[in-house]
């Protein structure tokens, strides 16, 4: 085992591709002119958007004037739940949407639910998938937006798109996904899956940061979010980001076009992963749906162990991780979407979060295993819980204090 | 985010483990809200605290805050160690970032109820010592979305 850095935090953010940075350089220095002007400095700059707006119409299949470049994917959440509501608010004030969405979309549904607005939470099964008997029951005719998300950031789960956008269509309900995790990782089409909003980011297929888009269908009538200028079809103001769209589009281009083999490989390298720590690593459990699953994702929950404590660990083995344990949210609770799935707290603090990337390797994979088997087996020879559960759990535990 | 000193008794826990006929031991803290501790004294006739082991689920401040909380009232009288604040741990850790402070908290607790199970099982009593809390998030709702 080496002291090299092994990556598998994908979901959280990824490596700019070298290419995605040298499509991304001239803008910085040679083709810096402002898209709003006349003259033929900023040429390229109009064509470097014009171009990253036909590549993202070309992969989610629509039309090049529906794609609206952002500052990032919570951005995109905001604007499509905010400006929705504002503008369909004379037809109803309910939305519906779930438990386990990315707080991009939680904490703006709550904000609406301040100004008037009523929001349904939809629960999720075992496997963190949406039921759509219970979304069609949720409805009510003042239901204005349907926000699901396409795949989950911690457990991975693919969501029943397709379905849901078909019953938002039979019901002449807006439907958005937030589609931040599942872009170019899973085929995408807006027509067939009956899309009208999908919020995506850069950063997370190997392009830059602060760059993300909303696709709106056309005809959807939300107003603009950012009031100034005239860009993005005065919807979005404010000068382009150049170089990141740039850089957006050349990621999306390249993670477009390798999808298939390259989540093929990525799929293999998971079930790999997923086959040998449930083997080797006693009471250990995978969360989210074994099939219906982001190629590149794994969480694990390990019996007995607290996630904040294997993160750092792995992290001193130098290899990057990320946990939905409350120490690591900043705040007493684990993870929301690992409580809506049912697991006990206790089980939801220990959980670990492997996201795989086109870089990640088999040995990787393996060396990760190895660490994951000593750091598991460490930290549960000093757990007060696995002393417990050793001795069958049923000895007096001095004091008053029940643990179990 | 840690201090070294954290990190380096959260890498090397001091006393980690279990003491046979403990003459007291205490577990605080709950799973639910995820950190508990678990802490073994061997006490002589004097009233000195002549060994100690803990065990702890928890993140690396929990663990270390109790690595920490074993040497400080090691070869201690009962009587000093209730002095023990979670304050005096965190100092000697160089500090703990403020959501971590009831990571100490738990170290005191700890020692508390380790010493609770001590005076009761000798019929004696310790000056400022009550009896612990019990559990301290049983009663805490679920918050739901």
């Amino acid at each position: 085992m080496s002291n090299r850095v092994i990556y598998l935090d994908n979901a959280a953010t990824t490596r700019v591709r070298r290419e995605v940075v040298d499509a991304m350089l001239p803008y910085f220095t040679e083709e810096y002119g402002n898209a709003s002007t006349i003259y033929s400095l900023a040429n390229g700059a109009k064509s470097a958007l014009q171009k990253s707006r036909d590549v993202m119409a070309g992969i989610l299949g629509c039309d090049s004037s529906e794609i609206y470049f952002t500052g990032c994917g919570s951005e995109s959440d905001n604007w499509a739940l905010k400006a929705a509501a504002e503008a369909y608010r004379a037809r109803g004030n309910h939305i519906i949407t779930t438990k386990i969405e990315h707080h991009a979309i939680l904490h703006t549904c709550q904000w609406l639910e301040k100004q008037g607005m009523e929001v349904t939470y939809l629960d999720v099964d075992e496997n963190g998938l949406v039921d759509p008997g219970q979304l069609r029951a949720a409805i009510r005719p003042t239901t204005i937006l349907i926000s699901v998300m396409f795949a989950n950031n911690e457990i991975g789960t693919i969501e029943p798109v397709r379905e849901i956008g078909a019953i938002a269509r039979e019901h002449g309900i807006l439907f958005h996904t937030d589609a931040v995790q599942a872009f170019c990782q899973v085929p995408i089409r807006v027509d067939e899956m009956n899309i009208d909003m999908l919020s995506a980011s850069a950063h997370k297929l190997n392009g830059p940061k602060g760059v993300g888009l909303l696709y709106i269908r056309k005809g959807v009538k939300i107003r603009s979010f950012l009031h100034g200028g005239a860009q993005e079809r005065k919807r979005r103001a404010g000068t382009e980001n150049i170089p990141g769209i740039a850089g957006f589009g050349r990621a999306a281009e390249i993670a477009a076009a390798t999808m298939e083999e390259r989540t093929g490989r990525e799929r293999e390298l998971r079930d790999y992963l997923i086959e040998r720590v449930l083997r080797e690593i006693p009471y250990s459990r995978l969360n989210g749906s074994r099939t219906k699953r982001l190629p590149g994702n794994a969480n694990f929950s390990f019996q007995f162990v607290e996630g904040e404590s294997m993160l750092i660990m792995l992290d001193m083995a130098g290899i990057c991780a990320s946990s939905g344990s409350a120490c690591t949210s900043g705040s007493l609770d684990p993870s929301h979407v690992l409580l809506a799935i049912g697991l006990p707290h206790e089980i939801a603090h220990g959980s670990l979060r492997l996201t795989l990337g086109h870089e990640t390797t088999k040995e990787d994979i393996d060396d990760t295993i190895e660490h994951l088997k000593e750091i598991v087996a460490k930290l549960r020879d000093m757990s007060p819980l696995y002393e417990d559960f050793m001795k069958g759990g049923r000895e007096r535990r001095g004091g008053k204090n029940d643990v179990q | 985010m840690y201090s070294e000193k954290v990190m380096d008794h959260f890498q090397n826990p001091r006393n980690v483990g279990e003491l046979e006929n403990a003459s007291g031991m205490g577990t605080v803290g709950n799973a639910k809200c995820g950190d508990i501790m678990r802490m073994y004294l061997d006490i002589d006739e004097n009233q000195v605290i002549r060994d100690v082991r803990f065990k702890t689920f928890g993140c690396g401040a929990a663990v270390a805050t109790s690595s920490m909380a074993t040497e400080m009232v090691k070869g201690k009288t009962v009587q000093e160690a209730m002095q023990i604040t979670n304050q005096a741990v965190a100092e000697a850790l160089d500090g703990l970032p403020p959501v971590k402070m009831h990571c100490s908290l738990l170290a005191e607790e700890a020692i508390h109820a380790a010493l609770w199970d001590y005076a009761t099982k000798n019929h004696i009593t310790i000056e400022g010592l009550t009896k612990p809390r019990t559990d301290i998030s049983e009663e805490e709702e679920e918050e739901e979305y």
